[in-house]
């Protein structure tokens, strides 16, 4: 029986370790050919560690890809619709899951259930929409959405953090005279501190990563986002994989680095929005 | 007695001041979700019965852009949907099964779990348009990882998103790659299975299998209904491999719908025949969804309900 179980054991490592191997190896793949010379990319059998490694793929394609001036716009983005989401989503949040109102329970289903809507129902009459006010072609269609509410699932997400907290202390603070912003603010706010993280680092990868939007938004090539950048490059550079390999490379490395870095936030975060069923 | 009146009062003030206060600190949500979500909602449906071409002025043309998707004026409207329904109801089953099998490995007793996690997840944090950049550079017929592997241990190679029948399986395997998601959704949920269950089985003699498919599985049923739906619904959304990878290609057949309906709003500017198609899609996934929902009664099981 014990003998049984080790052997088990040893299965399952080996199961996960091959899984794991396939899981890195595209990106292994995409180090390496960013690495190698362009005539050794194509050699059989492939080369399997770069030497010497070619760091001047990487200035190369720095040259043709202007990283700069896209990580300037991707940040450009970024940074008030981190800010928004943050701010409005917390907010409504806390309206929904600590404060008695009448209509609370229907408006709180009704976003929730727009969360199911199609993004493709809405995306055009936007789009109409923010050409009407003269906006295509601005970064306002990417940023402003955020400081509505930033997104159904956010919302949930708060409100579920907010519901774990007992009641006793708002209500202590209500008694003392503080108003729901200032209990907002400062007791329940420090208190969901993790959550917010968890959402921040999302919002990170949604936009960092957001190809749609800006796709369909921006019109001239100065106001590229990396993303779109980096696609437009793919479309110039088709053989040049040795370049395109670099290219990738960057655009990767932030958002990896960033979920390394903030692992056990996102593990919390989605075993809480998968948890919903 | 007459202290009530008083207290009454009190109670009202502070009910018409939570009132106040809840819709005011809820009124970004609210907006939000009626500029961004209800107004549009309504303008699609309506943009759908007009000929709008941005150049023109809309007028309404009844149900022509609906008659024109289905009489076959469109040849296309049929292929995008049969890509995209290949490719949904290969990739929702495969993932579903691989993410859950990946996830029941990861919840064994293990050391490293934290380390083989991360590994899974990484693929997801990746941006797609790197994503689909390495893809094209693997599965490359000529020079790509793949395909040079299967020559070297003698197996036939194959063009893989360059071939009608194989590019839908290639980008099902692809988006199998970045499972890792679910594979972490379906983990936290395996963790909140009561270990008593377990004990159960054990004390009636059961062994690993029975534990499996007699716990693990039931209780497991609310997190996969859950995740089918999310990868319906993200499923038929698919973009980024068509417009990257293979515009629609070869001969159509991996015209995905989002990418159809994104041909014909933005280089085609045929507005309110994009929306039409944007409502087929909204009626397919409604439709879908309510079937799975329907049928979860038989095979969702919900912890401390008798009933199923």
């Amino acid at each position: 029986m014990k003998r049984r179980k080790t052997i088990f054991s040893v299965l399952v490592y080996l199961l996960l370790s091959l899984g794991a191997v396939f899981y890195l190896l595209p990106l292994y793949w995409m180090v390496r050919s960013s690495l190698l010379p362009m005539a050794q990319i194509f050699r059989m059998p492939p080369i399997w560690i770069p030497n010497p490694p070619q760091f001047g793929n990487y200035s190369q394609a720095l040259r043709i890809l202007p990283f700069g001036r896209y990580l300037g716009n991707t940040l450009t983005i970024l940074i008030p619709t981190m800010v928004g989401t943050l701010l409005t989503s917390s907010i409504s949040a806390y309206a929904f899951a600590r404060i008695e109102w009448p209509g609370r329970d229907i408006w709180f289903g009704l976003i929730i259930t727009g969360m199911m809507l199609p993004y493709a129902v809405t995306l055009i009459p936007t789009f109409l929409g923010w050409k009407l006010l003269g906006a295509y072609g601005s970064y306002y269609p990417l940023i402003v959405p955020s400081w509505f509410g930033g997104g159904a699932f956010n919302i949930f997400m708060l409100r579920q953090f907010y519901m774990t907290i007992p009641h006793e202390l708002d209500e202590a603070a209500y008694m003392d005279g503080a108003g729901h912003l200032r209990i907002y603010f400062f007791i329940l706010l420090p208190l969901i501190k993790s959550a917010l993280i968890v959402v921040g680092l999302f919002t990170f990868i949604r936009v960092w990563n957001d190809f749609l939007g800006p796709l369909v938004y921006l019109k001239t090539e100065k106001q590229f986002t990396l993303a779109i950048g980096l696609q437009q490059f793919v479309g110039q550079y088709t053989a040049q994989w040795h370049l395109l390999m670099a290219a990738s490379t960057l655009v990767a490395l932030p958002t990896v680095t960033i979920y390394l870095i903030g692992q056990r936030y996102f593990v919390e975060g989605i075993a809480l929005t998968g948890l919903k069923g | 007695m007459h202290a009530t009146p008083v207290v009454r009062r009190g109670r009202s003030t502070f009910m018409r001041r939570n009132a106040r206060a809840g819709y005011l600190l809820a009124a970004p949500a609210i907006l939000g979700f009626l500029i961004f979500t209800m107004v549009p909602m309504v303008a699609s449906f309506v943009l759908s019965f007009t000929d709008y071409q941005i150049i023109n002025t809309p007028s309404f043309v009844g149900w022509r852009n609906y008659r024109e998707l289905f009489d076959g004026t469109d040849s296309l409207f049929f292929k995008s949907l049969k890509a995209t329904n290949y490719f949904v109801f290969l990739s929702v089953p495969l993932n579903t099964i691989f993410a859950f099998m990946l996830a029941s490995l990861l919840n064994r007793p293990i050391r490293a779990r934290g380390f083989f996690r991360a590994i899974y997840y990484i693929p997801s944090v990746v941006p797609v348009v790197a994503v689909t950049t390495i893809w094209m550079w693997l599965l490359n017929p000529d020079l790509g990882l793949i395909n040079v592997t299967l020559r070297k241990i003698g197996l036939p190679t194959n063009k893989w998103i360059f071939s009608e029948p194989t590019v839908i399986p290639s980008l099902a395997l692809m988006d199998l790659w970045a499972t890792g998601n679910i594979v972490v959704i379906y983990l936290s949920g395996l963790q909140g299975v009561g270990t008593h269950y377990y004990e159960a089985v054990e004390v009636d003699g059961g062994n690993a299998w029975h534990k499996f498919w007699n716990i693990t599985v039931p209780m497991m049923t609310p997190t996969i209904f859950f995740n089918v739906i999310m990868g319906f619904i993200n499923g038929f959304q698919s973009f980024a491999q068509a417009f990257m990878m293979t515009q629609g290609g070869p001969n159509n057949a991996s015209l995905f719908y989002m990418f159809y309906l994104y041909r014909e709003a933005f280089t085609f500017s045929k507005m309110g025949r994009a929306c039409a198609i944007a409502w087929i899609l909204f009626l397919i996934i409604g439709v879908l969804t309510a079937v799975i929902f329907r049928t979860s009664k038989y095979w969702v099981f919900y912890e401390g309900s008798d009933e199923r």
